[in-house]
């Protein structure tokens, strides 16, 4: 595995290929997915139909939602991570260390005590304006600081974070909703069922969405003024890109819950093998996304068989080694 | 033409730009010179409508750059400025393939192409074509920025200190290659220096700027001159005649 990446374009990186690879490497994992469980998923329970139908019951009502929950979840979350960290300008970025996860679960949390009779749809935009709000004022804020050393960024955003948080767990703590709060930015798809998962597909199509503008985010990568010399308006890609972000978090709280750090090290990762344009990176974002988060949910299912590892500690885990194999690895090659 | 109409520039009660009145040709190289803080850069940007001017007004071709539609100033006017750190894994290709972006949009076709490859052998850098930004050495990022803005294929081309992280033999290749742009291509080329000399020998025109007003507007023969040299620099300056070319001796 190269990671210093080949010349751009030649190789498997560039090449149709290797997505189809990939793509097929998402469809194995998913049907693991399915087929992984305490009930039976064999062939011939699903055949059985009648009285013992339940096994295509269990497929069509807990396990497909399931794996296209992680599948959508992956894939937004690699997406919006990378496009935060182009926006941005830096490589450590993303919803949750930005306080734009948190933003978006005090939204919920607002909308639970003030309105819980909204439907999901609307608490979810609500989130999503909460979420587009925080990450907007940490933008400017951002832009601010003289010092615009990589590593304070998340840092900064971390403690924001925080703060916001700490309202948010302020009143969930008075109004007993603790435990609620918990499972919005804890990711876990063990409770993922048919009809609460369905907001994801509005992430998974905004991420695919993004790949129209994929240029552009680039270019913003690239700063204001390189942006404006191409005669592009910044501020409209910015605005674009945050909006994608802040919807596909709140969607993300809304539904099975945001992952820590998994976007961040999904983008990175990619960014290493195979740069930093867009047009090329986000569809490997977005596979290596779905796959990798399905391959920690099946290794938080199967370690413990049959209990569960939550995918968050999985992702935790791999994802750390994996970076840091990854960093090492580069800074000796560049020595 | 680039007429630039009484512009200055305020930040709260700092004045960048003091009521500056300038006009640049259709071609030619011009140069910007002047010690530190004379607002060289600011009005570099004011020109290429990246930053606002508090009063003023800029028109390039007649197009006033505050009103007219960015993308279409963005085939008449190129602008790179000199914070090009950056951290992204782009190919030279693809950062020069941007520059046609104006053009373009993100469908390049085989006339862009081929601009692009003219502007990576322009500036000598087939070699390094695939090779990311970050596995280029400060030189070689400079000359793909370069490539970049020719590539965007405008009339005018600002530069605000592209001689920075160059070493001797780069500084003059690019001192080079821009006056052969401009005589080739017919360009307007309009750069900031620091050294007076790269001015001297290259410039069609140098404009002399200290404490955001332009002080003096002229040739190498009006400007490098030690009593004018002195009244900009606050520095005695040394002006010899080497081999036709009027050499200012600031290292001593």
């Amino acid at each position: 595995m190269a990671v210093r990446a080949l010349p751009a374009g030649s190789g498997i990186w560039g090449s149709a290929a290797g997505l189809i690879l990939a793509a097929g490497l998402v469809l194995v994992l998913a049907a693991a997915s399915i087929f992984i469980g305490v009930a039976d998923m064999s062939v011939g329970a699903l055949m059985e139909g009648g009285e013992n139908g339940r096994a295509l019951q269990l497929l069509f009502v807990s396990r497909i939602p399931r794996t296209l929950a992680i599948v959508l979840s992956g894939m937004s979350m690699g997406v919006a991570a990378i496009i935060m960290q182009m926006l941005f300008r830096n490589r450590f970025v993303e919803p949750t260390t930005t306080g734009t996860v948190e933003a978006a679960s005090l939204g919920l949390l607002a909308t639970a005590l003030l309105a819980p009779a909204l439907p999901i749809f609307s608490k979810m935009l609500v989130a999503a304006l909460f979420a587009l709000a925080a990450t907007f004022l940490f933008l400017r804020f951002v832009a601010k600081i003289p010092s615009s050393a990589s590593l304070i960024v998340p840092l900064l955003g971390l403690m924001f974070g925080g703060v916001i948080n700490a309202v948010t767990t302020f009143l969930a703590y008075r109004y007993d909703l603790l435990q609620s709060l918990a499972a919005w930015t804890n990711g876990d798809f063990s409770s993922v069922l048919r009809g609460r998962y369905e907001l994801l597909w509005i992430a998974g199509l905004l991420a695919a969405l993004s790949y129209l503008a994929a240029d552009r985010f680039t270019v913003a990568g690239l700063g204001e003024a390189f942006t404006r010399n191409l005669g592009l308006n910044y501020g409209r890609i910015l605005a674009f890109g945050l909006c994608i972000v802040s919807l596909v978090a709140a969607a993300a709280v809304v539904t099975a819950g945001a992952v820590p750090f998994f976007g961040l090290i999904v983008a990175n990762v990619v960014r290493m093998m195979v740069g930093d344009n867009l047009r090329r990176a986000l569809p490997w974002v977005a596979l290596s996304g779905a796959a990798f988060l399905l391959a920690c949910d099946i290794a938080g299912r199967t370690l413990r068989f049959p209990y569960e590892i939550p995918v968050g500690t999985v992702v935790g885990v791999l994802g750390s080694a994996i970076f840091l194999y990854l960093l090492l690895r580069r800074r000796a090659r560049f020595g | 033409m680039i007429e630039i109409a009484g512009v200055s520039k305020t930040y709260e009660d700092e004045t960048v730009l003091d009521d500056v009145s300038l006009v640049l040709p259709e071609s030619g190289i011009t140069a910007i010179v002047g010690p530190n803080g004379a607002g060289k850069s600011t009005l570099l940007s004011i020109i290429a409508r990246l930053i606002t001017p508090s009063a003023g007004a800029v028109r390039v071709d007649g197009l006033d750059v505050q009103k007219t539609k960015s993308d279409v100033l963005a085939k008449r006017l190129a602008i790179l400025r000199q914070v090009n750190h950056v951290g992204m894994r782009l190919t030279v290709e693809e950062l020069v393939t941007f520059g046609r972006f104006p053009h373009c949009g993100s469908r390049p076709t085989a006339e862009d192409e081929r601009h692009v490859r003219e502007a990576i052998a322009y500036l000598g850098l087939e070699a390094l074509s695939g090779r990311f930004l970050d596995e280029l050495s400060g030189g070689q990022r400079q000359r793909a920025f370069v490539a970049m803005v020719l590539a965007q294929d405008t009339n005018y081309v600002l530069l605000d200190e592209p001689l920075n992280s160059l070493d001797m033999k780069h500084a003059a290749a690019m001192m080079k290659l821009l006056r052969r742009a401009a005589d080739t291509f017919g360009k307007s080329i309009v750069v900031v220096v620091h050294d007076i000399n790269f001015a001297s020998i290259y410039a069609d025109r140098i404009v002399a700027m200290r404490d955001g007003r332009v002080v003096l507007e002229g040739t190498s023969d009006t400007f490098m001159r030690e009593a004018v040299l002195r009244d900009i620099y606050d520095t005695h300056i040394d002006v010899r005649e080497v081999d036709g070319h009027r050499l200012g001796l600031h290292y001593l």
